[in-house]
């Protein structure tokens, strides 16, 4: 394996960190709308997530990073095509970034209901968005020769893309639920297992309609049958199991599994691409691939030596962290107040 | 309108703006750390309310520092996707490495500092908000390493059609880098500590917790000194390898036209005509212009004439016949002028205040009015100088290597950056009320309330909610 293919596995890595663990705290963000029933809940759930949201989310700004550095090409490309849809998820992010700061500084519930609905709709548009943006690059959109995307509306927005982006938030919502079931008590919890019972069968539905839009809209399965099908597979398995265990109150499991579920579809996503990073729908041969977009190899070996020292660390202290947070966060505590 | 003048438009308030919050949690979140020292050497209850005060202030800070450092990641491939594609392969790998480096610190540790109060044993609490201090100013570290390449492109050579790394040792070890990562950490230090002092002023004046916020002062005056006579120190630094590596920006900062005597004399005021490329009229310091430049009372510089004909030579085979290398020269000149008065504005009050500590006067009510404008001081020189730095440098992105005007997203409509636009100022508007309003508020309810309702409500700030 050569450094670019390297570091196009490195950079799915980083995504699939992204989601399975922003993931979660999108769909906790989503569910204080859902399952809280009034404020105090809603600070409680919101707590569960608070020490962690702000490192989740860097997942998302080093895969940035790490596709500017590896695959300027893919980078320029991207985030310039991209631009609108990005705007939006910037804006939904900054709104959600200082709710979770804001929202309790001033006991007044007026003030704390407008924070929570940018809570809302912060947790939901970036899911979404990103959804509508992957399965549209599986797609193809139109790059010219000089590797500059200029989509018009229907590139954006048609019935593959917006599916894949609900698809994608009811992924995120049904992890978030299931995280909320291992670090809350009491009826949160309990009426977190009984909506995330339901919002399976969604979930699985979506798959299945997103899978054979797949098969028709893009060659992904021409390209990687069986790898594919393994991962599709894999991915029903998956949820299917965490169902079982949210069932058994085996909640910790559950959540692992919602967590293999969102993976393995991001890991679909990129083998679909392998070694595309961006596909053409002009011409084949302007598909940006992880050969024509990459950068050097001297920059990619340092990006290698820094990345493998410093990634162990990272792994280490996050993992201490959620160890350290590791207790429910409890109803009586606040009910003592 | 054109998408050039939109996406320069755009970068410079979406920078500008995170740069108002960038070194004020570089500089609060250094100072808090300490506070939080102190509390851990000393046991004094006092310390602990200075650290969760100055704390709860840092954090709202941070959170808009925060949000608005996400545009700043993304907004290169957005709205400068030429210079993304030309200098990706050099410039991508700062930044990926701040990202890993520092960011995932920084968020992790401030969570556990946060709500670690009464989780983590005292010791490790400290080495929480330490590594929060270590990790912004690691980030302001890649990240200038990452503007000094522009500044002064190194360790870079030319192959398939852009600037690919053949030396990353050169890159971290760029002699820019060298003298524009302190000067921006000493400005940092500035930022917190006239905040900490200013607030600290109109409490004294209003009589209330005097001893907490005497003691905050006198905090606050130390790092003033240091950050304030670094500024000026590493300052000089830059100036220096400013005329050896960017004569045309120093000469644009001093409103050089023709080449000066020697020696120098260093212009406090003049009326620039860029038309006619003379300046009308003139008050100077002797001496002063050379000292800066090479450390000595001799040697001249070169005028923005001389240094034309010379770019000229150098580089119109690139850039075209007739290309002017001058930048905005007023710009450039008011914003020298304007960041070097605020430092000396600061150094001067900083070391009055060390002298009126000593005196036991600290109390003085003229010092400590002046206290409280000075809080915008070092907001305004961080300002103009990047304003300076990177005005001054066009017409290039990156020195000598790529024009601003090749450098924006040939793909993006004006429409969208327009657009664009319109919704971050929105944005941005909202955030500075309310941060503005949150920390009136935090202010005025001072620091013994904190002790109150932190002890009633849990340990966790989000929880405080219908008490
Ligand atoms: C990593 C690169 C980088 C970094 C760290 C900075 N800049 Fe910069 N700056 C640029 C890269 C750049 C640029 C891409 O090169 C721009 C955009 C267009 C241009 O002329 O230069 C620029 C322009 C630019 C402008 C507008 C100049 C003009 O259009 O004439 C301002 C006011 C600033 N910057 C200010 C800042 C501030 C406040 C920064 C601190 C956060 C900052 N820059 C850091
Ligand atoms: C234009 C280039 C810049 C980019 C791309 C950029 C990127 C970012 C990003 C993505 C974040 C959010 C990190 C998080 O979520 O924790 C951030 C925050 C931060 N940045 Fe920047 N930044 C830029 C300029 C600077 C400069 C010049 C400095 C310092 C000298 C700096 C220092 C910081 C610090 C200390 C933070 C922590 C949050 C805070 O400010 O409160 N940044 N930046
Ligand atoms: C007191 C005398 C000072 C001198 C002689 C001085 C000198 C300089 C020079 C020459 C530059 C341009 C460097 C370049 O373009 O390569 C610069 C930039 C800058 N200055 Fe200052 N400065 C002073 C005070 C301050 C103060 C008090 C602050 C803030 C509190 C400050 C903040 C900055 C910033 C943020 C930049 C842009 C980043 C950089 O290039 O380092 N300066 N300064």
């Amino acid at each position: 394996m050569g450094l670019s293919e390297l570091w196009f596995v490195l950079i799915a890595v980083l995504f699939i960190g992204f989601f399975f663990l922003e993931g979660f705290d999108f769909g906790v963000g989503m569910a204080t709308k859902f399952l809280a029933r009034d404020e105090k809940e809603r600070s409680i759930m919101v707590n569960t997530i608070g020490p962690f949201w702000d490192a989740n989310e860097v997942w998302l700004l080093t895969g940035g990073g790490a596709i500017f550095a590896a695959f300027p090409h893919w980078y320029a490309t991207m985030f310039s095509g991209y631009y609108l849809p990005l705007l939006v998820v910037l804006l939904a992010l900054i709104a959600r970034g200082v709710s979770f700061e804001f929202r309790s500084k001033v006991p007044h519930s007026r003030w704390t209901s407008s924070w929570d609905w940018a809570v809302f709709f912060g947790s939901l548009l970036p899911p979404f968005l990103l959804g509508v943006l992957f399965t549209s690059m599986l797609k193809g959109m139109p790059i010219d020769q000089e590797m500059n995307m200029s989509g018009g509306f229907s590139d954006f927005i048609n019935v593959y893309s917006i599916w894949g982006g609900i698809t994608v938030t009811l992924l995120c919502f049904l992890h978030g639920l299931h995280f909320l079931t291992l670090k809350t008590d009491g009826d949160i919890r309990s009426r977190a297992a009984t909506l995330a019972k339901k919002v399976v069968y969604a979930v699985l539905g979506a798959l299945v309609v997103f899978v054979g839009l797949t098969w028709f809209m893009t060659d992904v399965f021409q390209v990687r049958l069986v790898p594919e099908l393994i991962l599709v597979a894999l991915i029903v398995v998956a949820y299917v199991l965490s169902n079982v265990f949210i069932s058994r109150q085996r909640e910790g499991l559950a959540f692992t599994m919602s967590g293999l579920g969102l993976s393995f579809t991001v890991l679909s996503i990129f083998v679909g691409l392998f070694p595309r990073v961006m596909i053409s729908s002009i011409d084949k041969a302007f598909d940006l691939t992880v050969y024509n977009a990459s950068s050097g190899s001297y920059s990619l070996k340092v990006m290698t030596f820094m990345a493998l020292g410093i990634l162990p660390f990272v792994l280490g202290y996050t993992i201490w962290s959620y160890y350290i947070f590791r207790k429910r966060v409890s109803d009586k505590e606040h009910l003592t107040y | 309108m054109d998408p050039l003048f939109l996406a320069r438009l755009q970068f410079g308030v979406t920078t500008v703006y995170h740069f108002f919050f960038v070194p004020l949690s570089i500089g609060l979140v250094f100072m808090v750390a300490l506070m939080e020292t102190l509390y851990v050497m000393k046991k004094k209850e006092i310390y602990k309310k200075m650290t969760k005060f100055w704390g709860h202030l840092f954090l709202i800070n941070f959170a808009v520092g925060v949000v608005t450092g996400i545009i700043q990641e993304f907004q290169f491939g957005m709205n400068w996707s030429d210079y993304s594609r030309f200098v990706g392969d050099v410039f991508g790998a700062p930044l990926a490495i701040e990202a890993l480096l520092a960011f995932f610190m920084e968020s992790t540790f401030i969570g556990l500092w946060i709500f670690g109060w009464d989780r983590l044993p005292k010791k490790l609490h400290l080495a929480s908000i330490w590594l929060v201090s270590i990790g912004t100013i690691l980030s302001g570290f890649w990240i200038l390493t990452a503007n000094s390449f522009m500044q002064h492109p190194v360790g870079y050579t030319m192959a398939n059609g852009r600037a690919e790394m053949n030396d990353f040792f050169a890159l971290i070890t760029n002699g820019q880098q060298w003298v524009e990562f302190p000067h921006v950490i000493s400005g940092a230090l500035c930022t917190g500590a006239f905040f900490v002092a200013g607030i600290s002023a109109i409490q004294i004046l209003k009589k209330k917790k005097v001893t907490f916020y005497k003691l905050s002062l006198k905090i606050a005056l130390v790092i003033g000194v240091i950050g304030s006579l670094g500024t000026a120190f590493s300052g000089h630094g830059q100036a220096q390898y400013l005329v050896e590596t960017q004569p045309m920006k120093m000469a644009a900062a001093e409103g050089i036209w023709e080449d000066t005597d020697d020696p120098a004399p260093w212009s406090t005021f003049a009326l620039i005509d860029t038309e006619k490329q003379e300046n009308n009229y003139e008050l100077n310091i002797p001496y002063a212009l050379s000292f800066l430049s090479y450390s000595k009372f001799e040697g001249s510089l070169k005028g923005m004439n001389t240094l034309q004909a010379e770019y000229a030579d150098k580089y119109d085979a690139e850039m075209g016949e007739g290309t002017n290398y001058i930048p905005p020269v007023k710009t450039t000149y008011w914003s020298f002028r304007l960041m070097v008065g605020f430092g000396m504005a600061m150094i001067l009050l900083s070391l009055v205040g060390l002298w009126l500590w000593k005196k036991g006067k600290l109390e003085s009510k003229v010092f400590l009015r002046f206290l409280i404008p000075a809080i915008s001081f070092p907001f305004l020189a961080n300002t103009f100088g990047w304003i300076m730095t990177e005005v001054g440098r066009q017409p290039w992105t990156v020195f000598g290597l790529m024009t601003t005007a090749d450098s924006v997203s040939p793909n993006v409509s004006s429409g969208s950056i327009l657009f664009s636009i319109i919704m971050y100022m929105a944005i941005f508007t909202v955030l500075a009320i309310v941060m503005v309003y949150l920390m009136v508020r935090e202010v005025k309810k001072g620091p013994e309330m904190h002790e109150q309702v932190d002890e009633s409500v849990s340990t966790d700030p989000f929880s405080k909610v219908g008490v």
